[in-house]
């Protein structure tokens, strides 16, 4: 698709201008209904399409995401404009400067249409904790986007736009990719700078790519991905060209089907989907291996240790100091006796929503003095133990095959009221970000509920800096055209 | 199971105000959580390390040049209070 639009751009067939301008009008007239965008850049976008024609018409050769729309997460940033990460806290808050990823992309002249919705500051499962109301899913809208990233999904699922970014804490890409069918990768974590992304957890946090084909997602990682000055964490491993490595051919790679993620508890259809996925692949000339990851259990419980320690640390920063909201501002009013303290309670009080405060509790309970050992470093030394089961299963196989969820898009409202059933979402997703690996969601198939076909996805978690041999294998199945439909 | 004071004591270390209803929804969601949690305390770690960092390579250090970033002003434009180019806060005795 962006191949395409590509070449209409570059051999003036059709303007980058238009393009936007059609992509827009599709976002005024579906996105009353979809919330899938907080902000709209309308004036900038065409700005940035119409510099693209320019360049055409001058005879300049343009890159491959030149003129192409596409949408961002509101947790990156851009410089002179408002990025909210779903918080009211932020409400009013200005970057002054660019996201890496933003700085890669005005490279290559990309056309960005807006910013998308997300839970607020990339916590949840949903999207539905987004302090500016729900995303919904344009296949059922009384069903759940998924998120954190739903609104990147939703932005991709309904056509608004040829590709987003999003950001995968714990699945928050994947997840939302496979509720709403579309292909979701979160890198390997170092393949991508985390400049200028509003920290969730830093050591679980990447930045990564939806979109609605297999070669879409590798010729935007091939953009964003590589070295930055900004980001220590960000690997100087060469990047290649993604795009160039899809080939097709899967003959002889090995697929390890973990039998923890196939008992007895999973849902027989969403189990019956990922086995006629397999059968395609096996079709195609991989190797099914049944393997065991024996710690893979104990992924949620270090997850919710480790992700709201990390989250408590960084979150600090919104004190109503520095940024954004304010309770007891008016520091020289004589009427106001309020202390130091009473400002930082007063404004996280008002300004963060209840996922954020329990989360923050959480970690901070976790790394206070006399619960530090039992909690934040023992849920370190098994993430340890875990990420040994996944050098052992890489040393047999090339990838490992699960369900993305363990069921299909939810019903609004659903699981808001229950923290621990909503956490529950992400039981084959956080894994990924545990260990470091890439992964990838990509839609296997159909489950009828409610008399509605709903997507359902499978996820491939590769060896750290392989996202070629991923996105090949997501390419083969692509190409195969043979979805089920249960 | 916390009781409602353990529960405001953390609210008040993690720098967060609660209401009285956020205070009963907490004690009962914490709990769970923190009884979840509890799967973890019999796995045998003898050896494993207690890393913090996911880095692929280690310790790549920036350059050690001096630079004007020129940045101070924007940065300031999202503080709610400011004078003379600083951040204003309230007294802290």
């Amino acid at each position: 698709m962006i191949r395409e639009l590509h070449e209409k751009i570059r051999s003036g067939e059709k303007k980058a201008a238009d393009i936007a301008a059609e992509h827009l009008a599709r976002i005024r007239e579906r996105d009353g209904n979809l919330h899938a965008f907080l902000d709209v850049r309308e004036a900038q976008a065409l700005r940035e399409a119409e510099a693209v024609d320019q360049a055409v018409a001058q005879g300049e050769s343009i890159d491959l995401l030149a003129g192409i729309p596409g949408a961002v997460k509101d947790n990156i940033v851009l410089a002179g404009e408002r990025t909210t990460a779903g918080s009211k806290i932020l409400d009013n808050y200005v970057s002054p400067y660019d996201a890496s990823v933003i700085t890669k992309l005005r490279a290559e002249h990309a056309v960005i249409l807006g910013k998308t919705n997300l839970d607020e500051f990339a916590l949840g499962s949903s999207t539905e904790l987004s302090a500016y109301g729900p995303t919904r899913n344009p296949i059922d809208e009384t069903r759940v986007a998924g998120g954190t990233s739903g609104g990147s999904a939703v932005a991709v699922a309904a056509g608004l736009v040829a590709y987003a970014l999003g950001s995968d804490t714990g699945g928050s890409i994947r997840q939302p990719a496979a509720f709403c069918g579309v292909y979701g990768l979160k890198p390997t974590y170092g393949r991508v700078s985390r400049s200028g992304l509003i920290a969730s957890a830093s050591s679980l946090d990447q930045i990564g790519v939806l979109a609605s084909t297999t070669e879409d997602v590798a010729i935007v990682l091939s953009a964003i991905a590589g070295a930055d000055a900004l980001d220590g964490t960000a690997s100087e491993r060469p990047v290649p060209k993604y795009e160039d490595l899809l080939t097709g051919d899967i003959k002889g790679k090995k697929i390890g089907v973990p039998n923890e993620y196939f008992t007895d508890k999973l849902d027989a259809k969403v189990k019956a989907a990922a086995m006629a996925a397999l059968d395609v692949l096996k079709s195609l000339g991989a190797e099914i291996v049944p393997i065991s990851l024996p710690h893979s259990h104990l992924a949620l419980p270090i997850y919710y240790i480790v992700q709201p320690s990390e989250l408590s640390s960084n979150l600090s920063r919104f004190d109503g100091i520095r940024y954004g909201l304010s309770v007891n501002d008016q520091v020289d009013s004589l009427e106001r006796t309020s202390t130091l303290l009473e400002t930082y309670l007063d404004t996280r009080k008002v300004g963060l929503g209840p996922e954020v405060k329990r989360r923050i509790m959480l970690g901070t309970y976790a790394l206070s003095a006399g619960y530090y050992d039992a909690y934040y470093k023992k849920a370190l030394a098994v993430r340890a133990i875990l990420r040994q089961d996944f050098q052992k299963a890489f040393e047999t196989v090339d990838v490992i095959f699960s369900p993305t969820t363990p069921e299909t898009a939810f019903k609004l409202g659903s699981k808001t009221d229950d923290p621990l059933k909503m956490y529950f979402s992400d039981i084959y997703t956080v894994t990924a970000n545990l260990v470091g690996v890439p992964a990838m969601s990509f839609p296997i198939g159909t489950i009828v509920d409610d008399g509605v076909a709903l997507p359902i996805g499978g996820q491939f978690m590769g060896r750290w800096f392989e996202e070629e041999t991923i996105l090949n294998l997501v390419h083969a199945f692509e190409k195969a055209d043979k979805r089920v439909s249960l | 199971m916390l009781s409602t004071d353990d529960v405001k004591h953390i609210a008040t270390l993690a720098r967060v105000g609660l209401t009285d209803a956020e205070v009963t929804h907490f004690q009962k969601d914490l709990s769970a959580v923190l009884d979840w949690f509890e799967e973890l305390k019999d796995v045998d770690v003898t050896g494993a390390p207690a890393e913090t960092s996911m880095a692929p390579e280690s310790n790549r250090a920036a350059a050690d040049v001096d630079r004007v970033s020129g940045e101070a002003p924007r940065i300031l434009e999202n503080a709610p209070g400011k004078k003379d180019g600083y951040f204003k806060v309230k007294s802290v005795f």
